[in-house]
Formats: C-alpha cells, structure tokens, sequence
C-alpha cells in the first residue's frame, strides 16, 4: 500500500492555503488579522461583478469622421484669423467637405498670396480646383487623417479617465477595445445617468460673439419651448446672415421649474476654446446661486484680455456644445486670467460642469453602442436568491450522498466542501471576478463535484460484488475508474476554455469557475476521498465497507 | 447497500428503432428552430438582436395590459412586456428597430412615471445593446460552439476511435438541438446566457456518453467473442446505476437553481436541467446505439491502449 502521510499532508496544505488565500475575500475578518498578515496577503479577494453588485458597463464609440470635421473646422478658424491679420481680404473660408476647406476671394490678384499660406498649414495640400481664378481649394493630407483618427480614440480615452477619476467610483475599468470603441465599466455606481451624461457630454467649451447688427435679432422669438429648437432653425435658415448661428440658451423659471430657450444670433467665429482652461471650480455667486469660475492658462490669460479689450459693450457668448449657458455685456478689459460660466444649473450640474470643463473636451462625439445598467437591489436579489439557491442545492446532494452512500457518501460530501474550499481560495487568489452566472457555475461544480465519487464508488461496489477484498476492491475502484474520469473532466474543460476565451462579462465569470471547478474536482476525488479511505484501513482491517 | 437500480439486463440495442425515431424528431423540431434562428424569426434575445431592456420593480403590482396601453399610447408600440412573479418586476424589452442614439430607455421610464404617479418603481436593470454589438456577440458564440464541438470530437476521437468520435458528437447535437426545439416551442427568449447553457450542457451530455463508452472499450478487449451489439448491451447496463446516479445529483442542483434562482438564472437552469435529462437519455439510447451503425472490426480496439 502506497504511503498515506505524504498525500494527507498535500491535502491538508491545499486546504491550508485555500483557506488563507480566500480570507481577503471575508472583509470583516481580514480586517481582524494582524498587519503582517494584510501585507502578505492580497488586499483584494473575489470582486463581484456588474450584475451581483449593480454598476453600468458602457461600450462607447468614437465618431472618427466628426473627429476630423471638426480639426478641419479648427483650421477655418484659424486661418480666417490669419487673414485679418495678413490683411488677405479674402470674401470666404469655408469647409466644403469633410477634408476640405475652399477659399473664396473677389481679386484674382490675391491667389498667390492666399496659396503662399499652406505653408502655415503643413497638414494641408492645394488640390486642383476647377478652372476658376478666384477660388482656392485644400484638402487635409491622408496621413493627417489617420493621425487625427487614431488620437481621437486615445484622446477620448484620456478624457473619460479624468473624468470618471473626478467623479469618483471605486475601480473603474476604461480601457481600448479594438480599433475605435471603449469600454468603460463603473461597479457600484448610484446614479447611472448622471455617470452617463458625465462621460458622453463632449464638453467643448467655446466663446462667440452675439451678432447685434443682424437684421434678423429683431424677428427672432424671445422664448422658444423646450424641444422646438429646430423649428426655429429651419424657420429663419434662408435669412441667416454669412457666418451667423442661431444657438439657444436653457433657461428654467425659478418659480415653476418651467423650462425653456432663448434664442440668440452668434457669429460662428470661435474666439476662444476650452483648450486654454487651466482650472474649472463650483463657486457660490451672492444670491446663492452656484456657477463655475474658470481659470485660463498664460497663453489663454493674455487672448482673453485681448479679446475683452476689442469688444468693450458687446456681448459675448459662452457655449458649451453648442448651448448657450449665458452671453453677459463685456464691460471693460477683463484681465487675470479669471472667467465665471454662470447659468441656470443646480449644484450638481455646476459640479459635473466644472468636472468635464477640468477634464477637457472630447476630441469627438461618443456613440454609445452598448450600455447595461443593473441596479444595486437587483444585484442583492440576486445574490441572495443565488446564495438561497446554493446552499440548497448542497444540502440536497449531501443527503443524498450519505443515504445512497451510508460512511462513502459522507467521505464524498467532505469532498464536496473541500471542493467549494478550494474553489472559493482559487477565485481569490487569482482575483477573480464573481458574476451570476459564476453562481450557477459553482452549483453545478457541487453537482459534478460528487460525480466522479459516483463513479468511483459504483466502482468499488461492482467489485465487492465480485467478492474482491474491501482495500484491493477499493483500489481497483480507484484505478479502474481514473480513465473514465480523467476522459469527463477533459471533455467538459475543453467547452469551459472556448467558453472563456469568446465569451464576455458574466460569461466569463462562468467559465472561469467552471474550469477551476473541474480541475479543483479532479485533486479532491482522485487524491483527497482516496486518502481518508487509506486512512480507515491503516487503522485496522476493515472487513466490511460502508458503500 | 441502497440501490436504485440492481443488476439489470434490459435490451436497450433492441429498443434502438423507437428510440431513433423519437430523437429524429426531437432533432428535425431542433433543425427547424435553427434555421428559424437563422431566418430571425425566433424570440432572439436583445444582446444578439440590438434593443433595449428594462427591468423595473414597481411597489406595487402591476397590470401587464396597463402597461402596454400606456407604452402604446405614448408610441413604444412594439414593446414585449414579461411580469416575474409576485415580486411586481416588470420587462419590458423593445427590439432591433431603435437604436441607443434614441435612449429607448429612458422613455420608457420617463412614460412609466407618468402613466402610474401612485405607483413608485427603482430600475432593476437596463440594457441597450447597438446592432454592430449583437452581431458581434453572434459571430463570437458561433465561433465558441464550433471550438468547442471541434474540440471534443478530436479528443473523443483521439482516446477512442473515430466512430466512437463521430457518435459521441452526434448524441450531443442531438441534446443541443433537443433543448433548441424545446425552447422555440416554448418561444423562450435565446440569449447569450442560454447558449452558454447549451454548451455547458454539451460538455456534460458528452461526460455521460463518454462513461458509458469507457465501459464499451473496456468490454471490447475482454469479450471479443459476443456479438457487438450484445456487448453494447451488457455494458450499458452495467453503467446503467451510476449514469443515472451522476445524472441525479446535477438534477438535484439544478432543481432549486431553477426554482429558486431568480429570473436571470431561471432559463439557464432550465436548459441545463433538460440538457441533462436528454443527455442521459441519449448516452444509452442514442450514442451506443450509433455504433452499431458503424460497426468496428472484432477485436480492433486491443490495437489501441
């Protein structure tokens, strides 16, 4: 007989370990343990996932091509300014396709000089245009493209970063999936939406100019209902003066909670972007009203005292993803550095405010393609439904077991919580990830677990009725029924492992534990139920089993 | 010694006539089902079709046709509606169609608490899955499905023979598509969680087959002068006890998992839970069977192991 003290010890130090590994996974007593055991231990045991603990997993898109209209827009922009300060009268700069900016002038004198200015727009190449002497035609180079593409993403995954940290959750994940989307995975979250709207508000911060000499302002509504933006729009579309918009300010009656929009004429002209903020802080103006004070950068500092200083009287407008949030008179040269975005926001609006303006903009709109959201009482339901469901299921086999089994079955049942031991000290150490499906995955590794004791016992049974020995019978048992075991186990572990490998979220929390379930399995069946039987024969000869 | 069962000698191979006929329409009702999945006209769940799902848990309990009404009223038409129990959970689920841009859920919620002031609710869960999304997951278990029959056929293939391969993959195609038929029957929803079921109970219905195979390999080395198909026989029914034993015990879990597991948890069990009984019954009345319609040479085995 193969020595017992050897593999007994093995036993006991898989259990051992497996105890130690999950104690982190029990809070109130790891935080019980001395403080060299914390440090040697992992801090962190089996997390639940978004559906036990409730939580929002997003998948969100980068609009690529919205990417590069807008870098094309920004180069517009800068190149109209260019032009004031050249003193190029040219009559428009405009973007005429996605890649594309056309440059109209009156005097065809004027060509070679506008063409001279690629030279500052590197990105930018002169493309053929159709016979006309006073037009001039660039087109964004294909390199350029890609480039703006791929920062794009890495950009608005930065972006999303700051914000989420700003924000607050415990263990976020923000990570690259693919080429253009973003997983973005937020346990535990309270308010999903406001989370939502957090991460998806594209945040570009702009201040325009009212235009006050448009004929139009005078036709214009005072107040539009919520909603009916785009009527006005399409309404006063013929009339727009060149290089005007009509955005719209959100307005909400103090009284009534009514809300509703002010229309105003903006000249498209950006004057300035959130780039240049350095700071973004919620402050309390003097009738309690909170706003948001800003902060510019040098190089931000200097172009707003500038811009302040040339329109003294006139009424600039700060737009936020293309809503207005106020358009106060500038009164006089507004030096320092210091702006304030003031609205009609509640506190936590001027707080998620201030939070996107710190982080900075999207460099695109995000397109959200996949979004769960599981409330936290579901996932307590659901884990004590599951717990409910578990200890059940386990209590059933056990009995079983013991009846069919008598003394055997109860060596099977140990067997069982040496399995449910190890299992939950694997899922610990490696950290693992608890989903609902995991739960099912752990009772059907209970149901499994005693499998392979049925088929070993069955076994030994069929050789006692071929009036074996109790230990030869138990040994050919044993050995006769490795095969048959070692086959099943495999079978099972190779639909566990594609399950892993393509399978996502909770799914993977399934295989996960399935697949350390039947490895786990295999170690107490073949090793820990055959050492207690080798132990009871050690003691004395046992003439009869218990089977 | 309590036994279910004692020694038995019941001729299973003999049976084999009903026993094809009754799996052959269990597979064709599977085969339909496929190809309506194929077609698109089952009840495919949201995360392979793209929609939206929401799950809402009402204080009080809720009339499914108030509901409806008030969605219809409020232009979300095409909604399914599903209650669970005395819990007053209500899903509503809108499919394909919308797309997330359009923020389903939230007007769903926003007409839930107009239509019914009195009558509070939290989200138990929302999901808005986008089309390129559902494609994806499509492409990804069918490419987990594929792996893993592959898989197990080469290794069936590998420790046996190719027959014994061969017969043990048709027997569990058969259990997958038996639970298929059931579900289209019964119009389920099928979802990825249901397809992990049916693999998972793919990797156990082939547990059992293989058990019942050991038996077979190990009789054909040392009864190499009974005819095949009562050495199949013999051997069946020496397994018989613990092929039912190892069933029992998964039924016994799966059972109150079914029962008492919540609703997320109630579908995937029940496949589980009929994936087992028809894998049962397939390991005895469909995989051996199969052999005898590809018999090996006497005594071939003994050049194996």
């Amino acid at each position: 007989m193969k020595k017992v003290s050897g593999r007994l010890s093995l036993l006991l130090l898989v259990m051992t370990v497996s105890v130690v590994c999950s104690l982190p996974s029990y809070q109130p007593v790891f935080q019980a343990l001395p403080a060299w055991a914390k440090a040697v231990l992992p801090n962190k045991g089996i997390t639940l996932g978004l559906d036990l603990q409730g939580g929002i997993h997003l998948v969100l898109e980068v609009d690529e091509d919205r990417a590069v209209e807008i870098a094309v827009d920004r180069s517009v922009n800068s190149l109209q300014d260019l032009l004031v300060d050249k003193k190029i009268p040219a009559e428009s700069v405009r973007r005429t396709g996605p890649q594309q900016i056309t440059i109209q002038f009156q005097n065809a004198d004027l060509k070679d000089q506008i063409r001279n200015l690629v030279d500052d727009f590197p990105s930018f190449v002169e493309t053929e245009a159709p016979g006309t002497a006073s037009l001039v035609v660039w087109e964004l180079r294909e390199a350029e493209i890609k480039r703006i593409k791929d920062s794009a993403i890495n950009q608005a995954l930065e972006t999303i970063r700051n914000r989420i940290d700003q924000f607050g959750v415990a263990e976020p994940v923000v990570q690259r999936q693919g080429l253009k989307q973003i997983v973005v995975q937020l346990p535990g979250i309270k308010e999903p939406k406001r989370a939502k709207d957090l991460i998806k508000e594209t945040a570009l911060l702009e201040f325009k100019m009212l235009d006050e000499d448009g004929q139009i302002k005078l036709e214009l509504p005072s107040r539009v209902p919520k909603d009916q933006e785009a009527e006005i729009v399409k309404q006063f579309a013929d009339k727009l003066p060149e290089g005007d918009q009509i955005l719209f300010e959100r307005v909400i009656e103090k009284d009534t909670g009514r809300e509703y929009r002010v229309p105003y004429l903006v000249k498209k002209r950006v004057m300035l972007t959130g780039d240049v903020l350095s700071d973004a802080r919620v402050a309390i103006g003097q009738f309690n009203d909170p706003y948001v004070s800003i902060s510019f950068d040098a190089k931000g500092g200097v172009e707003f005292e500038r811009i302040t200083g040339d329109n003294i009287k006139k009424r600039m407008a700060v737009v936020l993803d293309n809503t207005i949030y106020s358009a106060p008179v500038i009164q006089e040269r507004i030096s320092g550095g210091r702006a304030q975005i003031t609205g009609t926001f509640s506190m936590q609006e001027a707080n998620d405010l201030a939070i996107v303006l710190r982080a900075g903009a999207l460099p695109a709109p995000l397109k959200i393609i996949q979004d769960l959201t599981v409330g936290p009482s579901l996932g307590q339901d659901s884990i004590e439904k599951g717990i409910k469901a578990t200890l059940f299921a386990g209590v059933l086999v056990v009995i079983f077991m013991v009846v069919y089994y008598r003394l055997s079955g109860a060596i099977a049942d140990f067997a069982l919580v040496l399995n449910l031991v190890c299992l939950m000290g694997a899922l610990s150490a490696l950290t693992g990830t608890l989903t609902l499906p995991g739960i099912a995955g752990i009772v059907l590794t209970i149901g499994m677990g005693v499998d392979s004791n049925v088929l070993i016992f069955e076994r030994i049974r069929e050789e006692l009725r071929n009036g074996k020995a109790v230990r030869s019978a138990i040994d050919g048992g044993y050995d006769k029924a490795l095969l048959t075991i070692i086959d099943s186990h495999v079978t099972t572990l190779i639909t566990g492992v594609a399950l892993f490998l393509f399978g996502t979220g909770p799914i993977k929390g399934f295989a996960v534990t399935l697949c350390l379930g039947i490895a786990i399995n295999l170690f107490t069946a073949l090793v820990g139920t055959k050492v207690i039987f080798d132990l009871l024969n050690q003691r004395r000869k046992v003439e009869t089993l218990s089977i | 010694m309590l036994e279910i069962l004692g020694k038995t000698n019941v001729d299973f191979m003999g049976k084999r006539k009903i026993a094809f006929a009754f799996s052959g329409i269990m597979v064709l009702l599977g085969l339909v089902a496929v190809v309506q999945i194929v077609r698109g006209a089952v009840n495919l769940g949201i995360d392979f079709a793209g929609g939206t799902a929401v799950q809402l848990k009402f204080d009080e309990a809720i009339r499914i046709d108030e509901a409806r009404k008030a969605l219809e009223s409020n232009g979300v038409g095409d909604a399914e509606l599903q209650e669970f129990g005395q819990d007053n959970k209500l899903l509503v689920r809108v499919k394909a169609s919308t797309t997330i841009e359009e923020k389903t859920a939230e007007r769903v919620l926003g007409i839930f608490a107009k239509e019914f002031p009195n009558n509070k609710f939290v989200v138990d869960s929302s999901t808005e899955i986008g089309p390129t999304i559902g494609k994806k997951l499509q492409e990804d278990a069918l490419i987990a499905v594929v792996i893993s029959f592959a898989g197990i056929i080469l290794y069936i293939a590998a420790r046996f023979e190719l027959r014994f391969g061969v017969a043990a993959a048709l027997a569990t195609f058969h259990d997958v598509l038996a639970v298929i038929g059931a579900f289209y029957i019964l119009d389920k929803e099928i979802t990825l969680l249901i397809v992990t079921a049916l693999l998972t109970l793919a990797g156990y219905s082939l547990t059992d087959t293989v058990v019942v195979f050991d038996r077979i390999r190990e009789n054909l080395k040392i009864r190499r002068r009974e005819s095949e198909e009562a050495m199949i026989n013999s051997a069946v029914n020496q397994v018989l006890s613990r092929t039912i034993v190892t069933s029992l015990t998964v039924v016994l879990v799966l059972i109150p998992l079914t029962m008492a597991g919540g609703e997320v948890l109630h579908d995937f069990s029940l496949a589980l839970l009929w994936g087992v009984i028809f894998g049962t019954y397939s390991s005895v009345f469909v995989a051996s069977p199969l052999l005898l319609l590809w018999p090996g040479g006497h005594g071939r085995l003994l050049k194996r192991n």
